[in-house]
């Protein structure tokens, strides 16, 4: 199958892509001045973070695409639901690094730096949306449902970033500076492509696990779906042969 | 001789992914009171539900009361009038609260023909100030059915409307089940107690796996 | 529209009227709540002065989830969804009914919680202007929000322990900018608190905005 070997190259990329970036962030590119080797870590924590907006971007647009009436179809649905599990786990590891990161920096392993927060209220708000998927019932009404609120998660995201950077810059000291130094480094050079290459190389991981994961879901989906035909030939005959 | 209050050619409608109506043919005309009736699990809930524009229609023709119930269900929803297995009363009202705000948000004329109502269903008096949650199972089924009548629908849908009434309570229904269809409602009615209900029907259907199996007028009724 | 809305918001109150849960059960929850909080924050130490606005919106989120169980509760009785799909209502005047009444009950209820702030944390009350504009604008949004975030949670077995997790985090910054902008009331300056006051605008206008347009589709989902 073309898709097959298509994701194959995808996945051959991916590892690709990883494996230099692991040699460029590990032992190329030299420690930053203030956090020496800890700013290795920002090379994987930036990417994360970026492909869990990508991932929850895909997860909105999915869940917009399954309610206009004209593009309406359970594939959308599922597209959301396994993006936003994969955004989910970013999600975790974006946090994970953040706070490895502050802990070697700064000694804490929490700082209430805005982005951090807001990542983590991100984590919740789609853990509660992944928790909304499982429940029971007709799959129709649940595709709408996840929908909704898919859509009633992502209008919040811009009041949310705003409320909480505002949050925290107004608690604007002299340390805070420092913070802002420490968490979000002038990088220049060497290490500036190599953030980008990491970014490059966790989209393209990403997508590969997104292929993955909504293949496993399309099939699942069609195991249970037996064909209205058949069904409707069955519920016919239920008069004749009196089961039920 | 009249218009057609109810056509369905081959409907289908869906439970999740369970077919209900496997195709459905059945045309009732104004002023008929007809009974579908069938084993549990026949379908004739869904069919029902259908006619109300409550479930969606798949396959098929659906018209009731000339709207096009397949493309848009809602528009014919506030001029049916449905009785199922659950009032869908709220218990922590009174009699009297559930049945004002039923002909509030049903737009019926006011006051007046709420307290008619239920002088007619013999819920007047204090009954009607009693909170729902403590009345009996046949109370609250003859609150339903003051609901029903606050609707003023042209089409009333009745499943298994004798279901837990005791025998003053049938007759109470049964008579004014005959004077609404004297005065030109139409009416469908299902259940799967035919000897109960058939005095009712001008005409009967049996239903089966989803389907309408046979017609008659209301003598012998046989299953395909 | 209003009209609907008003039906539906009327018949809300009325329930709370006739079964008074609001007042029965949620006010002495919402007073409960206050006193844990002394329990948990030495009153002597000049604490919970200092944090009694955020205190009084926390209380005042717990109060709104009660609220909004309470009202798709009574909405879950057997055949009660099909009832309102019948009545012909307006699904965007379900919505603004439900949600107004749920908005009137917190009012209240803020009301209650807002002395009890003034009596047990020893706070007095300052900048009413900037209060009461926080406080009708986090409620709209809340109401808002709640009504749609319990229609989606409705019906569902584990309603009770998913409402929370699905509300809670959407409506954190209006916990956030509430008790900003009621700080800078207190603490006389309520200059800093109208740009969060905006926000709380902003937020309301979109969940409003969302929950019209959402509670049609949402209403019919099931059979």
């Amino acid at each position: 199958m073309r898709s097959e070997t298509g994701t194959r190259v995808l996945g051959t990329l991916a590892v690709a892509a990883l494996a230099v970036l692991a040699v460029m962030a590990l032992v190329v590119t030299p420690p930053d001045v203030n956090q020496q080797d800890a700013v290795r870590l920002f090379y994987i924590h930036v990417p994360l973070a970026t492909v869990m907006y990508v991932a929850f971007g895909i997860t909105a647009l999915a869940s917009v695409l399954y309610l206009l009436p004209r593009t309406r179809a359970r594939k959308w649905d599922l597209l959301a639901g396994a993006s936003a599990e994969i955004g989910v786990v970013f999600t975790g590891l974006t946090l994970l690094t953040g706070s490895i990161w502050g802990r070697t920096t700064w000694g804490v392993w929490w700082t209430w730096d805005a982005r951090l927060t807001t990542t983590a209220l991100l984590f919740v708000l789609f853990l509660g949306y992944l928790a909304l998927r499982r429940t029971t019932g007709d799959t129709d009404a649940r595709a709408k449902r996840n929908a909704i609120a898919a859509l009633a998660v992502s209008i919040d995201l811009p009041i949310v970033h705003k409320s909480v950077e505002w949050w925290r810059t107004l608690h604007q000291k002299s340390s805070l500076l420092d913070e802002e130094t420490f968490l979000h480094p002038h990088i220049h050079g060497s290490m500036y492509w190599t953030a980008m290459l990491g970014i490059g190389a966790f989209v393209l991981l990403f997508a590969w696990l997104l292929i993955h994961r909504y293949r496993l879901a399309l099939l699942a989906d069609r195991v249970e779906d037996q064909g209205l035909e058949r069904a409707i030939a069955e519920r016919r005959a239920e008069v004749l042969t009196g089961a039920r | 001789m009249d218009r057609v209050v109810v056509h369905l050619h081959a409907v289908v409608s869906l439970l999740g992914r369970f077919p209900a109506l496997a195709g459905v043919d059945l045309d009732v005309a104004a002023g008929e009171v007809v009974l579908v009736q069938g084993p549990n699990g026949a379908g004739k809930t869904t069919l029902l539900r259908a006619c109300a524009g409550l479930v969606p229609i798949v396959d098929g023709e659906a018209v009731v009361l000339g709207h096009d119930v397949r493309r848009d269900r809602r528009s014919v929803r506030r001029h049916v009038a449905l009785l199922g297995h659950a009032s869908g009363l709220y218990e922590d009202l009174t009699v009297a609260d559930n049945l004002r705000f039923v002909a509030r948000a049903t737009r019926a004329p006011g006051g007046a023909s709420v307290q008619d109502t239920l002088d007619r269903l013999g819920l007047g008096g204090r009954l009607s100030g009693v909170q729902v949650g403590r009345l009996s199972a046949g109370q609250r089924r003859r609150v339903a059915v003051a609901a029903l009548l606050l609707r003023r629908a042209d089409l009333w849908l009745l499943d298994e409307p004798h279901a837990g009434l005791d025998a003053e309570g049938r007759e109470r229904l049964d008579d004014l089940v005959r004077q609404t269809a004297a005065a030109g409602t139409t009416v469908l009615l299902a259940s799967h107690e035919l000897e109960r209900a058939r005095p009712l029907a001008s005409r009967v259907v049996a239903m089966a796996g989803g389907q309408i199996r046979a017609e008659a007028s209301a003598g012998v009724v046989g299953v395909a | 529209m209003w009209h609907d809305a008003a039906v539906m918001a009327g018949k809300d109150l009325r329930i709370e009227l006739r079964s008074r849960v609001a007042t029965n059960q949620v006010a002495p929850f919402a007073l409960l709540v206050l006193v844990l909080f002394a329990f948990a924050l030495d009153p002597d130490r000049g604490v919970l002065a200092r944090a009694a606005a955020g205190l009084f919106w926390v209380a005042v989120l717990f109060c709104a989830l009660l609220a909004i169980q309470r009202a798709f509760a009574v909405e879950a009785t057997d055949g009660a969804r099909d009832n309102l799909r019948l009545s012909g209502l307006d699904p965007a005047a379900i919505f603004l009914g439900k949600a107004g009444a749920i908005a009137a009950e917190l009012g209240v209820l803020e009301v209650l919680l807002g002395a009890g702030v003034v009596v047990l944390y020893n706070r007095a009350l300052h900048g009413p202007a900037l209060l009461v504009v926080t406080c009708v604008l986090a409620t709209i949004g809340l109401a808002a929000a709640g009504t749609l975030y319990g229609a989606l949670a409705a019906g569902l077995r584990v309603r009770e322990t998913l409402l929370p997790l699905l509300l809670l985090p959407v409506v954190a910054p209006v916990l956030l900018a509430a008790t900003r902008a009621s700080e800078a009331a207190l603490g006389g300056s309520p200059g800093d608190g109208w740009p969060w006051v905006r926000l709380l605008g902003v937020f309301a206008v979109i969940y409003v905005a969302f929950g019209v347009v959402a509670f049609g589709p949402l209403l019919e989902e099931s059979s």
